[in-house]
């Protein structure tokens, strides 16, 4: 054998480990995927269908799962485009400036993810509750925020506020403002500099986070619940009906409506793999 | 004069000092000048001031005879050509020049022809379609000053434009600039560290040290007649010996050179001397031509069509001697051999002054 692929092969061997590891570690990694993801996953549509497939077709088309769809869908549309705008800015903000408060906004993007969405949820009850701050006010004009489609829609822009500037934010940074400089000197002006220099640059990041951030709007429970008051077929999204047909023994309804979001994570997961494909092609 | 820069200051942290400090100078029209001087020294800052990138502190700059001082970067007719290159990773080559252009409100034929002249004129025209990413670093170099050359820029700001390039294609671009230049005949600011490079193709260098102005001129008084200690020993690469006036003469160790009568008997100076202004001879034995041996070669380094010797005088101090090859051959020396040197000529300053 020629001496250099002994040496190869050697370090092939050092690096990789013995098969008996090898193999040990995949399963034990196989094993964990099947029993956290797959059976869940498999068990989902076995009970969405335990009752055959006109069943499962009547429970999605019950007026109060069409509502829910409805208002899920309302919430994903107010709150992306508003989200998009706001990681946009913040991320180019934070990314081309210096200026105070600027570690603060960092931090204040993150808050979603560290506070628990159940307290953020409270939060709006206690602004915008009848015993909260701004509810006498609102009271007088008749307008009702918390167990309404506004609160809702609300608790859905909170949470989900962080996904396309976390995403967009560290594209910007990494790709410096030479090209936005370059684009000023040529004659032009800061918006069309935007338009057709930074904002093609950092497609791919605004594109992943839009389906994060989406997938987040229409999946969240914990915020949503808490300003909801459960209002059948007026203030319930997907997962809430989810809960309450589950908490009514209806199974096969409650795992037809989750199978919907099922449904919707995996579409996500395939969109996302593309862009991830797409980003790293171009 | 095309540019003019009066004692302008940019400060960027409060008290610290700052990076381009009451810098006046002039750019002649239709020339190449040079902003020269090592890194950190503000020249890069100068530029961004000039380009209307970065906003002065005090001061004010004119660009034919208009105070721009206060104008917006798009309303000052430059062309920027970055050492990034900075060109639009998503347009085409042509999308690229046609860019200036098209914010420009310029017709579609026009905007054409125009770019077709400016791929013509950086000898790309084959590779309109491409994308920015499937071009060599020295074609993307091109395309950079084909974009900043369509608009019809009153001044041309060129900052460290070669600096990512290979050496070989460095001195393709920078004979190419040349000839572009000759060409267009454009008012050009080239921002550089490369003393090779600032000498070579400027007709006007300003050396600077520190954020302020060290010395300007034409490429040969900043060569040859340095103002200062910090540019005699940047340009030229000269060796630092101390020495003392004696009877008319700098003695340095055993080194010595002829200096002007001004200088005064016993004062301590400071000379700069080129490698190339010392010639070397071989010392046999404990003589050479009846004098003692002035220093010992401590290296030698072999660099092409040339030897850089490392010469230890009895003082301490190290000259470093450049001696072509032929001449190192029939020379014969050897590390560790003694050797006798004599200066051509040297720049000595008293001080901080050149006498």
């Amino acid at each position: 054998m020629h001496p250099s692929t002994l040496v190869l092969r050697r370090r092939t061997r050092t690096l990789s480990g013995p098969a008996v590891v090898r193999w040990a570690l995949i399963g034990a990694a196989l094993l964990f995927l099947a029993v956290f993801l797959l059976v869940p996953l498999v068990a989902v549509f076995t009970f969405a269908f335990q009752k055959g497939w006109a069943a499962y077709v009547a429970a999605i088309s019950d007026p109060e799962a069409l509502a829910a769809m409805r208002l899920t869908l309302t919430a994903a549309v107010i709150a992306v485009p508003l989200n998009l705008v706001f990681g946009l800015a913040a991320a180019w903000l934070i990314a081309r400036f210096r200026f105070p408060g600027r570690s603060l906004l960092v931090t204040l993007i993150d808050l979603p993810f560290s506070v628990s969405p159940v307290i953020a949820g409270l939060i709006f009850v206690l602004l915008f509750g009848r015993q909260g701050w701004l509810g006498p006010w609102l009271a007088e004009r008749n307008l009702q925020v918390i167990f309404a489609v506004p609160g809702i829609v609300l608790a859905t822009v909170f949470v989900t506020f962080p996904f396309v500037a976390r995403e967009v934010l560290p594209v910007m940074q990494a790709q410096g403002s030479d090209e936005e400089e370059a684009a000023l000197t040529l004659g032009a002006s800061g918006w069309r500099t935007f338009w057709r220099v930074t904002l093609p640059k950092v497609k791919w990041g605004v594109l992943y986070g839009v389906i994060l951030c989406n997938a987040r709007a229409m999946g969240e429970f914990g915020a949503v619940s808490v300003v909801s008051g459960h209002v059948r077929g007026i203030t319930t999204t997907l997962p809430l009906h989810a809960e309450i047909l589950y908490n009514e023994y209806d199974f096969v309804g409650a795992f037809a409506v989750a199978s919907l979001l099922t449904l919707l994570a995996l579409v996500t997961l395939v969109v996302k793999k593309y862009v991830e494909w797409r980003s790293v092609a171009s | 004069m095309s540019i003019i820069v009066e004692q302008v200051t940019r400060r960027f942290t409060s008290g610290g000092s700052p990076a381009v400090s009451e810098v006046s100078f002039q750019a002649p029209r239709g020339a190449i000048t040079s902003l020269l001087g090592p890194s950190g020294a503000g020249k890069s800052t100068l530029l961004r001031l000039i380009a209307g990138l970065e906003v002065p502190d005090a001061g004010r700059i004119l660009i034919d005879g208009v105070d721009c001082t206060s104008m917006p970067v798009q309303k000052r007719g430059v062309g920027v050509v970055f050492q990034s290159y900075a060109l639009f990773r998503h347009m085409t080559v042509r999308e690229n020049i046609a860019f200036g252009l098209d914010v420009r409100g310029s017709p579609r034929a026009e905007t054409d022809a125009r770019v077709d002249e400016m791929l013509r004129l950086v000898q790309l025209e084959a590779l309109g379609g491409r994308y920015p990413g499937q071009l060599s670093g020295g074609q993307r170099q091109r395309v950079a000053f084909a974009r900043a050359l369509a608009i019809r820029p009153r001044v041309l700001l060129l900052d460290e434009p070669f600096g990512a390039l290979d050496t070989r294609v460095r001195e393709e671009l920078r004979e190419w600039l040349h000839s572009l230049h000759e060409r267009t005949g454009l008012t050009t600011l080239l921002v550089t560290h490369d003393q090779q490079e600032a000498l070579e193709i400027s007709q006007h260098v300003v050396v600077m040290s520190e954020g302020r102005v060290a010395q300007a001129g034409s490429p040969e008084v900043i060569y040859n007649r340095p103002t200062s200690p910090f540019v005699a020993s940047f340009i030229g690469g000269a060796s630092v010996v101390r020495g003392r006036v004696e009877s008319g003469r700098v003695a340095m160790g055993s080194l010595s050179v002829d200096v002007a009568a001004s200088a005064r008997e016993g004062e301590t100076v400071q000379a700069f001397v080129r490698p190339h202004d010392i010639k070397l001879a071989k010392s046999p034995g404990g003589l050479v031509n009846g004098h003692p041996p002035t220093g010992r070669v401590e290296r030698l380094k072999p660099v092409g069509g040339y030897v850089k010797v490392l010469l230890r005088l009895p003082t301490g101090d190290e000259v470093t001697v450049e001696v072509p090859r032929s001449e190192f051959d029939t020379l014969g020396v050897a590390e560790g051999d003694a050797v006798r040197a004599d200066v051509r000529s040297a720049t000595v300053f008293v001080g901080d002054y050149a006498i």
